[in-house]
């Protein structure tokens, strides 16, 4: 039952063969035994997930027919929750238990899909290793002596493990897309606007995008059919009419141009992870698309403005969890400055620091035009590189990451290498354009992520170039061992 | 030394919408702490702003109450700073690109006199809660009601140049907002709260002196004690060749002096940038003229409307107008009595004394307008005296009825009657041979005073309601037919 796409595991509850409750338990017993390997939930709510299930039932017997009724998934621990724990992966919110839905959760909630669990991250999303959570990196179910990437970590390796067939994931820099290439999985990082950030828990509001994980395109494109459209709470969210994304998945490549930017291909790039690539993008050639070499010339200053922008956003998004009406509290302050310097230093981790100190730095009197006004400059030429290239490409490929999953603690004292990770993804959030990481094939056993780029809100001309992929290969198909109950 | 002072004002209008700035929870005053405020005052985590269109509404009928510049492209940013009842730990503000630019109005001086003073800008922003420190045994209490209420913060020029005009800015300005209904400018509630800025220089010089700021004074009294005190202050540091501390002071009504609160030297970075939550508010062309068409007559035109149509002096017109309900009382007035002098002075004298004597607002009035301008037109058409009125309308002060009724009741309806007043004429000269013997005597200068002896009688008789004009018609036609009486 766990290795059905979630279309067939659709049409198996409205055919009968099986039940939510049933589908539920056989995934709350897959937690259970073997998430103690990956540690990629924080938490579990069986008692939630067995209730929503039988309420997903009691739909379904009324003759209620949603392609994602009674389907279990995974929250990251990013989007608030009514009644359960969010955490944020921070000890910061370890006690902090929202009493409202995030827009995202709560439009799941309503499309009958049954919650497992909240899933591990990277503290407050801030990291490329998913080791930076208060509760304790993650595994790769590939190679658990390696990082599942980050910083939705914990949902890229609850699916990739088989934990869950859908979870939903947030991607501030590559967050959904790395996670998904090192893991072996799909996901989706839309068009910034497209997916409601109302009660996700902010880290850098200008880049900051909610999206699906899965193991394929098209189980991306049904999740991301719940998640996406305008919310008047998010002044942000773009209002936009949302398409149904699993109409165009079988649309023929024939004629796409698809762009190839010389910057993704050059130094930097293992070679071996740069073959996997090549042999992806081989089979869209043989389906008709035509393969275009492109520029776009200031990807190399994409790392300095993503390290301004993001910090200088989260310094000031973090400056409420300051110990006063929830999260946090320090032990017996003395004062008011005792409170808020106990319960921060102590609420939060060395990376959330680092870039609180980077942020705080970037926007000081003095600073702000060299630093955070810059990075705004060279953000816009960043973006019309990616315009100008959309003038002759229709898509834009390369890989996601540089190379395959890394050791655990490989980079973990070294901010700077872990930083150069996201060398090809950070650039799609600063454009807000929608970028996908499909399954391209493994390096020693640890899997390749291709990353398809989109122009604004061509969310479904990505999940058609994933699904044709997927149609061609079966790289989104294999599953790690150590998954046999 | 002479100086010359020199002082700008910043202040803080909370703006009258019915719900906050960026969220939907009430902002009506008085409530129990903390029932106010939602998960967005509250910064919950995830939760996000969404502008409250009233709030940029009221903002542009401000600015075209002054005829100020409109920013048609306006920016939110963060100020950034902590503060337990500032939940986000930044505060919605506008920093390089206001709602407001430049603009300015005419303030009206005591001795009628009036000086246009300079607007630099004014922005929205987001009031933050209140911190309570009584009660809570050495901790700190936070009421978030407050946090979220929308502030237009209006800055001033260094145009003002002592505290009479500053206070009479202030009440210009306060006649503005309550003539637009954007605020309810209700000072003891913190509607308009005020920052001062304050410098000395030598009379003569251009350059500005080194400033003070005092921080939140909320009424005009305050203002004024608060800048008459800090003059003399900066006075005597300068004069003993000392310099003024460019700093935050507190004004202390209690003690009546400034002191310092915080020098600017360690003042906040507040590390502003453009708030990434909100996009930039786009105004339409259109929209600002469908605003402009809206305007209520504003308190400049209605004091020359007074003056042209009504022939009101300045300063009658000057009080009048100063309050929108005061300007409407008064046109109900006219309208319904059609003397607009008489109807001024009764609205002024009798109307407003009887107000400060109860110390009643105008709508706590218990003489309606229309009533009033009953009571006038009973001495426009003489039914009884202007003496005889105030006694009417006391009885309709003291909810006795409209005047129709109290005249009435009362029996005071003026004697026109001329047989009955000849019937008084007689008995009073009658009754009074010496007297007659005195008037028939006296030379023609004389007998109009001593004609005036009589009168009185008779409107004592008459208990003051007999026709004071008929009466000295009877009488002087009384008084020669005793003359020739005894002439024959």
């Amino acid at each position: 039952m766990h290795e059905l796409s979630v279309a067939q595991l659709s049409l198996g509850l409205r055919e009968k063969q099986f039940s939510s409750l049933e589908l539920t338990r056989r995934y709350l017993d897959r937690i259970r035994a073997l998430d103690g390997q990956y540690n990629s939930f924080v938490t579990v709510d069986e008692e939630g997930a067995l209730a929503a299930a039988a309420a997903a039932d009691a739909r379904l017997a009324a003759g209620e027919t949603g392609p994602l009724l009674g389907i279990p998934l995974a929250h990251k621990d990013i989007f608030c929750t009514r009644g359960i724990r969010t955490s944020c992966g921070s000890r910061m919110l370890d006690n902090f238990v929202p009493p409202y839905d995030a827009t995202v959760t709560s439009r799941l909630r309503e499309a009958g899909t049954v919650m497992l669990g909240k899933t591990n991250m990277d503290e407050f999303a801030m990291g490329s290793s998913n080791e930076s959570s208060f509760y304790g990196p993650v595994h790769n179910p590939w190679r658990p002596d390696c990082v599942p990437g980050g910083s939705s970590g914990g949902s890229a390796a609850a699916v990739a493990a088989r934990l869950a067939p859908l979870a939903t994931g947030t991607d501030t820099g590559g967050s959904i897309r790395q996670p998904a290439a090192f893991c072996g999985i799909t996901g989706l990082k839309p068009t910034y606007g497209r997916v409601s950030r109302l009660g996700m828990v902010a880290f850098a509001s200008s880049l900051d995008q909610g999206g699906p994980m899965a193991r394929s395109a098209e189980d991306c494109a049904l999740l991301l059919n719940a998640m996406a459209g305008f919310d008047p709470l998010d002044s942000t969210s773009s209002e936009l009419p949302v398409e149904d994304y699993s109409a165009g998945l079988q649309q023929p490549l024939a004629g796409l141009r698809i762009g190839l930017p010389r910057e993704y291909f050059g130094q930097g790039l293992d070679a071996a992870t740069g073959e996997r690539i090549h042999a992806a993008l081989a089979l869209l050639e043989q389906q008709g698309a035509k393969l275009v070499d492109i520029s776009l010339p200031h990807t190399g200053l994409s790392i300095p403005t993503y390290y301004i922008i993001a910090p200088a956003e989260a310094s000031t998004n973090l400056s409420r969890f300051d110990g006063v009406r929830y999260g946090y509290r320090c032990t017996q302050p003395q004062n008011l400055h005792d409170l808020y310097t106990r319960s921060r230093q102590e609420g939060f981790g060395d990376e959330v620091k680092r870039r609180i100190l980077v942020g705080t730095y970037a926007l000081s009197a003095g600073y702000y035009d060299a630093y955070y006004k810059k990075a705004q400059q060279v953000r816009r030429l960043i973006r019309q590189d990616f315009l100008d290239a959309f003038d002759a490409v229709d898509v834009i490929a390369g890989p996601t990451t540089p190379g395959p999953a890394f050791a655990l603690g490989a980079k973990g004292s070294d901010p700077l290498a872990m930083y150069l990770e996201d060398v090809y993804t950070l650039a799609v959030n600063l454009a807000g354009l929608p970028g996908m990481s499909v399954p391209a094939g493994m390096v020693d056993g640890r899997p390749v992520g291709l990353q398809l780029i989109g122009q604004h809100f061509q969310e479904a001309r990505l999940l058609n170039v994933g699904h044709q992929l997927q149609q061609a290969s079966d790289w989104h198909l294999q599953a790690p061992a150590g998954g046999e109950q | 030394m002479n100086w010359e002072v020199v002082i700008g004002l910043e202040v803080h209008l909370q703006l009258a919408t019915r719900s906050k700035i960026f969220s939907g929870a009430a902002t009506e005053f008085g409530a129990q702490p903390n029932t106010q405020a939602c998960a967005v005052d509250l910064a919950m985590p995830g939760m996000l702003p969404v502008l409250n269109e009233q709030a940029v509404r009221y903002a542009v009928m401000f600015g075209l109450g002054i005829g100020a510049d409109i920013g048609l492209r306006s920016v939110f940013d963060r100020k950034n700073y902590f503060y337990p009842d500032l939940p986000k730990g930044y505060q919605i503000s506008q920093f390089q690109a206001p709602v407001v630019g430049r603009g300015e109005f005419e303030i009206q001086l005591e001795d009628g006199s009036t000086r246009s003073i300079g607007i630099t800008r004014a922005h929205l922003e987001e009031d933050a809660g209140k911190s309570l420190h009584e009660d809570f045994h050495g901790m700190t209490g936070i009421d978030l009601n407050r946090a979220g209420t929308p502030l237009l913060e209006i800055v001033s020029e260094p145009d003002l140049r002592s505290a009479e005009e500053a206070v009479a800015y202030l009440k210009t300005l306060h006649s503005l907002v309550t003539y637009l209904g954007i605020s309810d400018g209700n000072m003891a509630e913190g509607s308009m709260r005020c920052d001062i800025n304050l410098s000395l220089r030598p009379r003569g010089s251009s350059t500005l002196g080194t400033r003070a700021e005092i921080k939140n004074v909320n009424s005009f009294r305050f203002v004024e004690k608060a800048i008459r005190h800090e003059i003399e202050r900066q006075a005597d540091i300068l004069e003993a060749g000392g310099q003024v501390v460019q700093e935050t002071r507190l004004y202390d009504a209690d003690r009546d002096e400034t002191r310092s609160m915080r020098s600017k030297e360690v003042a906040n970075d507040y590390r502003y940038f453009p708030e990434p939550d909100l996009l930039p508010v786009v105004i339409d062309e259109a929209w600002v003229e469908s605003l402009r068409a809206s305007l209520p007559e504003l308190p400049a035109a209605k004091r020359q409307r007074f003056i042209s149509d009504y022939g009101l002096s300045t300063y009658d017109a000057g009080v009048l107008a100063a309050s929108r309900p005061l300007a409407d009382y008064y046109e109900t007035v006219v309208e319904g009595c059609g003397d607009a002098k008489i109807a001024a002075n009764w609205v002024q004298v009798e109307l407003l004394g009887q107000l400060n004597r109860g110390e009643l607002e105008l709508h706590q009035s218990p003489v309606a307008a229309t009533a009033l301008a009953g009571l006038i037109r009973r001495i426009l058409d003489h039914s009884i005296s202007g003496k005889i009125a105030k006694q009417v309308f006391e009885a309709m002060w003291a909810g006795e009825g409209d005047a129709d009724t109290i005249i009435a009741a009362r029996g005071l309806r003026q004697v026109s009657d001329s047989g009955a007043l000849a019937a008084l004429v007689d008995e009073v000269v009658s009754g009074n041979p010496a007297q007659v013997a005195q008037y028939l005597a006296a030379d023609e200068g004389k007998r109009k005073k001593l004609a005036g002896f009589f009168v009185g009688q008779i409107m004592k008789l008459s208990k003051g309601q007999a026709n004071p004009q008929m009466v000295n018609e009877l009488l002087n036609q009384k008084l020669a037919a005793a003359g020739s009486d005894g002439e024959s």
